[in-house]
């Protein structure tokens, strides 16, 4: 990592640090923040956090490594997590999976090599009678077909591509 | 059927929940009555079932409670029945806050406690017979107890992870682990060094370190009080014996050994008696019988530790006193600990200044062992294998610290566990109780109470002073203390403090007449001292002095690692729990007011070293080469590639 990262990764995490406060109860919000600039939390990010709070890092592995929606290697842009409990697998998830699969080239728990997506299950959304449940980033797409993976895909690519820049900068 | 409607499937447990109003409203606080199997008991409220359990004598089986730690309720191996609950319920975590009834044998509650051990063997790997905690082991103890006579969930056939040999005092071996975490509470609670911590969850949970890195890459002191309370052997030391004993059967190699005061206290509970009994004398014949050519007392070296770390602190106290030099770092720190010094090496590095220079006992008795020793008896110092019996785990990193070859070769080349010892000396087919006393070899003879007392919190501290006073005053410790007795500073308060008054001063002895002319700058002083164990107290100690606290004003202060001193150590025989160490301390003591010598500077072993070899007295040049060291300033930032 070079010096100037580590630099700005500090001043990230002390500004967080004096939002959340510096109890221990401010380490998830600060990692929540540090998951979402980062898509990850790293080893050295854990280190600042736990010499700010007070705390051994160990202690801020042990979170960190404890909730799946912090991640200690860099994840993709889009994180897709598709439900895999008994009502979305019996709604047909596994023909989504396989689409998924199929479309991003990865397995599940891989990210792709452009760093663009994340491929994880999950379990349960909470979205048991509107099966199969997938969740991209912060957003829930219900009964979800093999068809419409397709286009959830080649939207998340069009929101980054070099024609949405463009577009936003005119 | 019918009672459905009236009871709604709302967890039962909630109705016990609400609590009934105590007879009177005052009773927050006051006492309340347990039954537990038909005896009743009355406690003070909050208490919990184990504890009123044991008031009763009743035996209720636990695998993750500890004396020395928090409640953690995670074993579930001490459940038991209460009246109105639903569910069994965790005896150790449990307080009692209304009158209960509790039964602790039920069959509920037996099958219950025998399938939380068949579970934890369905994940235990490992035979019991190659063990090092084999007959020691509390899983072990709890199956027979429960009569496991099979593997009713199976049991692993492989090891699911390698053994972590990376660091030279600790071996991890995971596949043993039962994940009941006194190891974390160890390191966080009652050590706060933070090096063990249990990541992932569910089944996936593993004690780990940072980023499941080697632990000898992490910030761990070694100071082995994991290893003392880890229930299984999945946390034991680096056992050195097989190279020990073929040092031994090497007929061209001189093997020494050198025993320090606190497994002499230990020792004994390896076979099989109590606590705090004394086994110096016959462990000295025993370790003759397993081959080591000659057998030294490390207290030697703890009173020459005190006179060049006495004399230090009164050069110190000279630069900053007489002088005005404001370079010179007080208080002036111990440094006997290597557990402490690896502490303030990593936590503290900025106030690597205050710590004595003074090696430890065990480091400069292997100097010596490698220099004086080798010359006085024309021994080539390459075929010395110098061994040494310590309380300790992190002896055996310090042993290995690159700066410790000062006499030309490594110093010390092994450090041995008191356990480790107890091993071999059964080994070699001794039953330590029943054998013979014998006295410890020449030159160095017998040493002082003062250096037997080293192993107990404060003992440095007493001994230190008990110098001190007598070089300074001219007159006898007796005059200030009853039977040289420093009470103030003994005891098992985290921190101490005392205050030490100097009234009138005396001549200066030879020794030090190179350094000071007399001790007039001294009149009238009162030295401030400090004693303090456990790294969560040095923690407190060192926080107080940054913030310019009573500690600040200190001349000296005591630390030790391990909550205790010594004789608490990492390597000492387990289990461990207050009451234990409490009776270590008393035998330590007993010994020291059975010495005839007492001080240090009154040891005749001394004053010779100092004629014949050490020349230019304490802290003089050749002493400085050999019975002083530095330190590395190393931080405490974990680097991951």
């Amino acid at each position: 990592m070079l010096i100037t990262d580590r630099e700005r990764l500090r001043d990230d995490i002390a500004g967080w640090a004096g939002r959340y406060g510096r109890e221990r109860s401010s380490l998830l919000p600060i990692l929540q923040e540090i998951q979402k600039k980062y898509r990850r939390v790293s080893d050295h990010a854990m280190q600042i956090v736990a010499d700010l709070l007070g705390i051994h890092p160990i202690e801020v592995y042990g979170v960190a490594s404890f909730y799946s929606f912090l991640s200690l290697t860099r994840q993709g842009k889009y994180v897709i997590r598709l439900c895999r409990t008994i009502s979305c697998d019996m709604a047909g998830k596994e023909s989504v999976a396989q689409q998924l699969r199929n479309d991003l080239g990865i397995g599940f728990g891989q990210t792709t090599p452009d760093g663009m997506f994340t491929l994880e299950w999950a379990n349960c959304l909470g979205m048991c009678d509107q099966g199969p449940a997938m969740l991209v980033n912060d957003k829930v797409y219900t009964q979800v077909t093999p068809q419409q993976v397709n286009d959830i895909i080649e939207q998340c690519r069009r929101a980054v591509s070099v024609f949405a820049t463009h577009n936003k900068e005119h | 059927m019918s009672d459905c409607k009236e009871e709604p499937r709302a967890p039962r447990s909630t109705w016990i929940s609400q609590v009934k109003t105590p007879a009177d409203a005052g009773a927050i606080g006051a006492t309340v009555t347990a039954n537990i199997d038909g005896q009743d008991v009355k406690v003070p409220m909050g208490t919990t079932i184990l504890e009123a359990a044991v008031k009763l004598g009743i035996r209720i089986p636990t695998l993750c409670n500890h004396a020395d730690l928090c409640v953690a309720g995670v074993c579930r191996v001490c459940v038991v029945d209460v009246e109105g609950q639903r569910t069994l319920q965790v005896a150790c975590a449990y307080p009692i806050a209304q009158p209960i009834k509790v039964r602790t044998h039920t069959a509920k509650v037996r099958n219950a406690r025998r399938h939380v051990i068949d579970l934890i063997l369905s994940d235990h790997y490992g035979e019991c017979y190659c063990c090092a905690r084999n007959n020691n082991c509390e899983l072990q103890s709890l199956a027979k107890e429960y009569g496991v006579d099979f593997y009713r969930f199976g049991h692993p056939d492989k090891a699911k992870y390698e053994v972590d040999r990376s660091s030279y005092a600790v071996l991890r071996d995971m596949n043993k682990c039962v994940l009941c975490r006194r190891c974390v509470r160890t390191c966080i609670d009652l050590q706060e060094v933070g090096v063990l911590e249990v990541a992932h969850r569910s089944h996936k949970s593993k004690v780990e370190t940072f980023m499941d890195k080697p632990l000898g890459e992490v910030i761990c002191i070694n100071c082995g009080q994991c290893i003392n309370r880890c229930p299984t052997g999945a946390l034991r030391a680096n056992d050195p014996t097989y190279e020990v004993w073929a040092a031994i059967d090497d007929p061209t190699k001189h093997v020494v050994i050198q025993t320090a005061p606190s497994p002499r206290s230990a020792i004994g509970e390896c076979f099989g008696l109590p606590p705090g009994t004394p086994m110096t004398y016959q462990m000295n014949t025993a370790l003759r019988y397993c081959g080591f050519d000659k057998v030294f007392d490390t207290n030697f070296t703890a009173d020459l530790t005190i006179l060049e770390e006495g004399t230090e602190l009164l050069l110190r106290l000279k630069k900053a006193l007489v002088d005005g030099d404001k370079s010179v770092k007080l208080p002036q720190f111990t440094s006997c600990s290597p557990g402490w010094v690896k502490y303030i090496e990593h936590f503290h590095p900025d106030m690597l200044d205050h710590l004595s220079t003074a090696k430890s006992p065990q480091q400069m008795f292997g100097t010596l062992i490698k220099t004086y020793y080798a010359k006085l008896n024309n021994i080539d110092p390459a075929n010395i294998v110098s061994v040494a019996v310590m309380p300790c785990s992190a002896k055996k990193f310090e042993c290995n610290r690159p700066e410790m070859t000062s006499s030309g070769y490594k110093d010390v080349d092994f450090g041995l566990t008191c356990r480790e010892t107890a091993q071999m000396i059964s080994e070699a087919g001794i039953h330590l109780p029943d054998i013979p006393k014998s006295d410890f070899d020449d030159p160095f003879g017998t040493a002082t109470g003062s250096g037997v007392i080293f192993g107990a919190t404060g003992g440095v501290m007493e001994s230190a002073l008990r110098t001190v006073i007598e070089l300074v005053t001219g007159k006898k410790v007796e005059q200030f203390y009853d039977h040289a007795d420093i009470v103030p500073i003994r005891g098992f308060d985290g921190v101490r403090y005392a205050e030490i008054q100097i009234p009138d001063v005396g001549p200066v002895p030879d020794l030090l007449k190179r350094y000071f002319n007399d001790w007039n700058w001294l009149k009238g002083a009162t030295v401030k001292v400090g004693v303090c164990h456990g790294t969560a107290n040095a923690k407190r100690v060192l926080e107080n002095i940054r913030a310019g606290g009573k500690f600040a004003e200190c001349h000296f202060i005591e630390f030790m690692a391990c909550p205790g001193g010594c004789l608490g150590g990492g390597g000492q025989p387990i289990p461990t729990s207050p009451e234990i160490r409490k009776a270590r301390a008393n035998a330590i003591y007993s010994e020291d007011s059975a010495y005839k010598v007492r001080k240090s500077h009154d040891n005749p072993a001394i004053w010779d070293i100092y004629n014949k070899f050490l020349t230019d007295g304490p802290c003089g040049h050749i002493s400085h080469k050999l019975l002083h060291t530095h330190y590395t300033a190393r931080g405490k930032y974990i680097i991951v590639v």
